[in-house]
């Protein structure tokens, strides 16, 4: 019989490996596009358009993320802001809102391609959107939709309830003590939230390669129904008909743009994160 | 002093679901006293103060039947407006709880969500509930720091000059020095007998002491029921319960 304290030893020493092995991919991964893509990084390159695919840089791909990413955020935050002030303050506990939650959550599933179809099909051609940024952005809000309402619920319910009670009883009514106590007390928990919807909604290829553009324009849009550049749609488009060692290395370059557009979110979310924790557990010292 | 009745209850009780919580209390609260209600824990003593600004209310199970009397308006009447009772019947919890938001956010909230004033007069009503919550000399030159940078005493003064903002005329304390050391404990005891000056005071502790010490009117609640209600002397030198008499003998509670 094996002793129990050495194979204790050993399980553990196990588990570390697999720990230490989903860090390794992260790191590897960092590494080989900061490697590959650093000599990319020109002022050029950063502030030129693209020509065909082995010339010029990405100015219009970077632009143009941001522009979906900002259409995406003004449709899925504020509606994920209300939506979650209901499941939270207002929905009854029943099997009406059970429904409503496991559809939220359902969608949160749904693969992107799919959505990306949907908006192609719906947004695109049956509403006459066209391919363009504002398809695009709406597209990457369906896709968002349930993490933005899921932390607004959150950090809404993480309100303590004392905060309510003293609002209430002051005499202010109900919607006043959401507006001005629940939903300020909630507002970084709530925009942690929306940054990692954010962060998401960045590196998403399938649904803005459908409904955005074809990653190659030269131009940013003159209006929000016109097609956009976005750096994931490029980076697909020139990895998989480039070719050649130009087109190869352009897009790590947008790899590398990529990564770091979304890790100053990400870190940015988990300080606001911190700062957030940190400031509720001071109390009653 | 005037020597009316402010709040009465008639035949009230309560009950959470199956739980009874308040069995067929009659007792009527004077304008201008410290009226204390004690209890061990448990007794109902907090609900009972919940339902006169009717706070149960957030409860879906709470069944309340009976009558609370406000100024001779019965408060569970259709036609009373909740926002404007609680603006009446102000409260302070067990645990002192600011607002995340500055010192003057704190007292300003009420006073704005009414209405009641703006600019310069928002200052005064500030400062003035500050005054008689016995805090704005710690606090006149840092109104627009946290209100969590407060001690725990100061938050519940400052938690009592939030209830004095809207100008209430009952003001409920729910074991409000529960938190508290005793010093923090022993200021807001004297600002409860100030306060009952300007309006109705009931306080709800389970520290018998502390209702010996700032109650005119003292009661004792146990199991749901009034067991005995009069002059706070007449109370602690004579109960006519021998479970208050228990109680306040120390055998329990």
């Amino acid at each position: 019989m094996v002793n129990e304290q050495v194979k204790e030893k050993y399980v553990k020493i196990f588990l570390y490996f697999t720990a230490s092995f989903s860090i390794l991919v992260l790191i590897a991964i960092m590494f080989f596009i900061a490697i590959k893509g650093m000599g990319m990084l020109t002022v050029e390159f950063l502030t030129t358009a693209p020509y065909r695919f082995e010339y010029g840089g990405i100015y219009p791909q970077i632009i143009g993320t941001l522009y979906l990413t900002g259409v995406c955020m003004v449709f899925a935050g504020p509606i994920g802001i209300l939506a979650g002030i209901y499941l939270s303050e207002y929905a009854p506990v029943n099997i009406i809102t059970k429904i409503l939650r496991f559809f939220v959550e359902s969608l949160a599933g749904v693969p992107s391609i799919v959505i990306g179809l949907f908006g192609l099909a719906f947004l695109v051609y049956y509403m006459h959107f066209q391919i363009s940024l504002f398809s695009g952005g709406l597209a990457l809000g369906f896709m968002i939709l349930p993490w933005t309402v899921r932390a607004s619920e959150e950090a809404i319910r993480a309100v303590p309830f004392s905060y309510r009670e003293a609002s209430l009883a002051l005499g202010a009514s109900k919607w006043q003590t959401i507006k001005e106590v629940v939903a300020k007390a909630a507002a970084p928990g709530i925009v942690t939230g929306l940054l990692l919807g954010l962060g998401k909604a960045i590196g998403e290829t399938a649904v803005v390669l459908l409904t955005a553009g074809s990653g190659l324009e030269s131009f940013l849009p003159r209006s929000i129904f016109e097609p956009v550049a976005s750096l994931p749609v490029y980076l697909y488009m020139i990895a998989t008909q480039g070719h050649t060692s130009e087109a190869y290395n352009r897009a790590y370059g947008a790899a590398l743009v990529l990564l770091g557009i979304f890790l100053v979110i990400n870190v940015f979310a988990s300080l606001l994160r911190n700062y957030y924790i940190k400031k509720h557990r001071v109390r009653f010292g | 002093m005037s020597n009316q009745t402010r709040i009465e209850t008639r035949n009230l009780n309560l009950r959470f679901g199956s739980a009874v919580v308040l069995k067929n209390l009659n007792m009527s609260i004077k304008s201008n006293f410290v009226t204390a209600i004690m209890g061990p824990s448990g007794c109902g003593k907090s609900t009972l103060i919940r339902t006169f600004n009717r706070l149960n209310d957030l409860i879906p199970e709470c069944h309340i039947e009976g009558e609370v009397i406000l100024n001779g308006m019965n408060i569970f009447d259709k036609k009373v407006d909740v926002v404007e009772l609680r603006k009446r019947v102000g409260m302070v919890f067990q645990k002192p709880n600011p607002f995340p938001k500055s010192i003057y956010d704190n007292v300003a909230y009420g006073p704005k969500m009414h209405g009641m004033a703006h600019g310069k007069k928002l200052d005064t009503i500030v400062e003035k509930s500050l005054k008689d919550a016995a805090l704005w000399a710690e606090v006149k030159d840092r109104l627009r720091d946290s209100a969590l940078s407060l001690s725990g005493g100061q938050q519940q003064r400052l938690c009592i000059a939030r209830t004095l903002s809207v100008q209430p005329e009952v003001i409920l304390l729910d074991e409000p020095c529960s938190a508290l050391d005793p010093a923090a404990t022993a200021k807001i005891e004297s600002l409860m007998v100030q306060l009952k000056k300007n309006y109705t005071v009931i306080v709800v502790t389970h520290n018998m002491q502390q209702a010996a010490r700032v109650s005119d009117y003292t009661a004792f609640l146990y199991l749901g029921e009034l067991m005995e209600y009069g002059e706070a002397e007449q109370v602690f030198k004579n109960p006519s319960n021998k479970l208050t008499e228990d109680f306040i003998t120390g055998r329990f509670g």
